[in-house]
């Protein structure tokens, strides 16, 4: 892997940029009147680089930034791990991508699972998986897939390849536009406008939002994930929402188009559907969940074997995991600080719930960039 | 896996782990001295011996590949000893010892290339090894080879670590991260363009330099090995019970290590030196410091990364250019073992 080193400084990390933008930001908040202005990003990444560059000490206060249910690993249900731990149990190949092995099941995580002796191998991309399948001929092979959009395009660009006869898929995958439907609708939550993920929007295209910010009021603005671009796209949410223009805003068109990229939406439908499912922690979300149509049972895992979840099942009562608060982080109602458990029985190598397992975690993400994200009044 | 009552990897990394286990196991070992002991924990004992000090100072050295861009386990394991000296002020060492863990089977030319590595960096420090001692484990025993070295040095004037107060300032002298990246990246076959090399070097000459400018002023001084100046600001911020703000765009980093960083999503300020230090200096000392750092050929990147401050005491708080976090300590998570 050869990389190329740029000599100048990255332009969207522009101090003199950031400041700018951070006082535009202010302004817009300040004209608004009214205190918290509260605005939700459902992106893992986008915690990424407001908690590493550490935006949030330069965000007004009267605004406040939640963080929702922007994790593909957190929001894996515990009964969709389960199948996973059983079909490891059952004898199978596991292939999964990495943070997964960590997240717990009602008993046993994919991780325990191999401990146990399981076949569980980690694969950083679904090609990998299916060559494991190659190198496995006499082995069923099943990669329990996990993320959004983005990734159960590439799952369904390998299925629609072809694929050897052991290959099978447990998708988990996650359709995000359903999740903010679910989050707008909860009461408590009280969001005046959301920032939609950029990666998923190359794919999907931003007019997806349009229906979704007429029908809950609440403007939408799909941003990159450079801290610059979350500043800017935060000025422009902020805009409409003092405007009370419940539109949807494209600061991120380098990448994103009205419509998307089609040929990887003609892929994702005509491989998956959509069908009601939970998320962990924050509901039953209607269209959340991406399964195999019918005609793919051949490779569907779910219909392809009777996958016995009793094996691994039986609901073990922790005193520590019933104090997580994983759920209304996920829902955007608390924040990690909230949690008693964080940064103490809850760490990145001993995590007690989803949130601190997976690097696109809100709690993991705290955790590793200093726990405490606002320091205004130092220095 | 280890468990709560097992020795894991991260407790070797120098971290927040690493401290815990060492003031948890080994600090009873330590007992009250005339001067800085165990329970110190700075990077070498200093004992009275009439009106000056004896400064004693012993390290292990494991490092995969032991043979690496700008050094190797021999280098390394005379710089480390020579610069936990001078961290003490001790920049005029009078010896060092070196002990040698063999596995069965180590190639004989490597063990020639080592010591001939050592002896360079001995010449370079102005130091000679005094006595060692050897000894070789069966296969598997041991990984390859294990070194150890101690050294002493007599000095009139000991500079600890603890010395901070609000308002000093914080300098390195030179760009971080280089060691271990140039580590990593050969570990992991990454090839990037440009030269990814460790800094690995002996520190006293240097040292030297910047305590005749700055005298009593230098009030702390640490190099920033396993952990990276993430853990080193910890450290002063911890024991002077003040806080510390790093401004992240003025602390030097060339544009390989960077670029490496990006690519493993590995922070160089967690990242392991050999060939640097970190200095708590008084304010007004600060120039006359800067410009004997930046004189000296070790030094030609020294710069002014950070300021004592008496808010949030024992936390180190970054200045991104574009907002303010606290800077995590390392936890030894993302670093393999690289010295």
């Amino acid at each position: 892997m050869a990389l190329q080193v740029e000599a100048q400084e990255l332009k969207f990390r522009d101090p003199a940029r950031a400041r700018e933008l951070a006082q535009a930001l202010e302004r817009e908040v300040k004209a608004i009147g009214r205190s918290p202005v509260n605005v939700m990003h459902v992106c893992g990444s986008h915690e990424q680089a407001i908690a590493r560059f550490g935006l949030r000490a330069a965000f007004p206060r009267d605004l406040s930034v939640i963080m929702g249910p922007g994790c593909p690993v957190c929001v894996t249900d515990t009964p969709e791990v389960d199948e996973a731990v059983a079909l490891a149990a059952m004898g199978a190949r596991v292939c999964t991508y990495g943070d997964m092995l960590k997240l717990p099941g009602a008993q046993k995580s994919l991780g325990d699972a191999q401990a146990d002796g399981g076949k569980v191998e980690v694969v950083y991309s679904v090609s990998q998986a299916v060559e494991v399948a190659k190198r496995h001929p006499l082995e069923q092979v099943v990669f329990f897939a996990s993320g959004f959009e983005t990734t159960a395009v590439a799952t369904a660009a390998v299925l629609l390849a072809g694929v050897p006869d052991n290959f099978s898929v447990l998708s988990s995958h996650k359709y995000v536009p359903a999740a903010m439907e679910v989050v707008s609708a909860m009461p408590e939550t009280h969001i005046e406008g959301y920032i939609a993920a950029g990666h998923a929007a190359i794919i999907t295209g931003w007019e997806i939002f349009v229906p979704f910010a007429r029908k809950t009021g609440a403007p939408v603005v799909v941003a990159g994930f450079e801290p610059l671009d979350v500043l800017a796209a935060l000025v422009k949410l902020v805009e409409l929402i003092k405007e009370r223009r419940p539109e949807v805003a494209n600061m991120y068109p380098r990448c994103v188009t009205r419509e998307g990229n089609q040929p990887a939406q003609e892929k994702l439908w005509k491989v998956f559907q959509t069908t009601t499912g939970d998320w962990r922690g924050i509901a039953r979300v209607p269209s959340g969940n991406l399964d195999l149509r019918p005609e793919w049972a051949h490779v569907d895992a779910r219909k392809r074997f009777r996958i016995d979840t009793s094996l691994v099942g039986g609901k073990v009562e922790n005193e520590l995991a019933k104090q997580c608060l994983c759920g209304d982080i996920m829902s955007g109602l608390k924040n990690p600080h909230d949690c008693k458990l964080f940064g103490k029985e809850c760490r990145p190598d001993s995590p007690v719930g989803a949130c601190m397992v997976s690097s696109e975690g809100a709690c993991r993400i705290w955790h590793q960039y200093g726990g405490i994200p606002d320091l205004r009044e130092v220095g | 896996m280890a468990g709560p009552d097992r020795v894991a990897l991260k407790h070797g990394a120098g971290g927040r782990a690493m401290r815990a286990l060492i003031e948890d196991v080994f600090l009873p070992l330590g007992g009250p001295v005339d001067g800085v002991g165990l329970s110190a924990m700075d990077d070498g004992a200093a004992l009275r011996v009439g009106d000056q000090w004896l400064v004693v100072t012993t390290d292990s050295h494991v490092v995969q590949p032991i043979f690496f861009p700008g050094g190797d386990i021999g280098r390394i394991s005379v710089c480390g000893t020579v610069n936990d000296l001078a961290m003490m002020g001790a920049t005029e060492p009078l010896g060092l010892t070196c002990a040698v863990v063999i596995e069965e089977g180590f190639p004989r030319e490597a063990l020639e290339r080592i010591r001939d590595s050592m002896k360079r960096a001995c010449e370079e420090a102005g130091v000679t090894i005094v006595t060692g001692d050897t000894k070789v484990m069966g296969k598997g025993e041991v990984d390859g080879i294990v070194l150890n070295t101690a050294g002493f040095a007599l000095a009139r004037r000991i500079v600890r670590d603890d010395g901070l107060r609000p308002g000093d300032r914080i300098i390195v002298t030179g760009t971080v991260g280089d060691h271990g990246m140039a580590v990593m990246t050969r570990r992991r076959d990454l090839q990037i363009e440009g030269d990814l090399r460790s800094d690995v070097a002996p520190l006293n000459g240097l040292v030297r330099a910047a305590l005749q400018a700055g005298g009593e002023a230098v009030v702390a001084m640490k190099d920033p090995t396993r952990g990276g100046l993430a853990s080193v600001l910890h450290e002063f911020a911890q024991k002077a019970k003040v806080g510390v703000v790093l401004d992240g765009p003025s602390v030097p980093v060339t544009h390989e290590v960077q670029a490496a960083a990006e690519m493993l999503g590995i922070d160089p300020l967690v990242v392991a030196n050999e060939g640097k230090a970190v200095l708590g200096v008084r304010p007004e000392a600060v120039d006359r410091v800067l410009a004997a750092l930046r004189a000296h050929p070790q030094g030609r990147r020294a710069a002014v990364v950070g300021t004592a401050v008496a808010e949030r005491p024992g936390n180190v708080i970054l200045d991104t250019g574009l907002g303010r976090r606290l800077l995590a300590e390392s936890d030894g998570e993302p670093l393999p073992r690289i010295c």
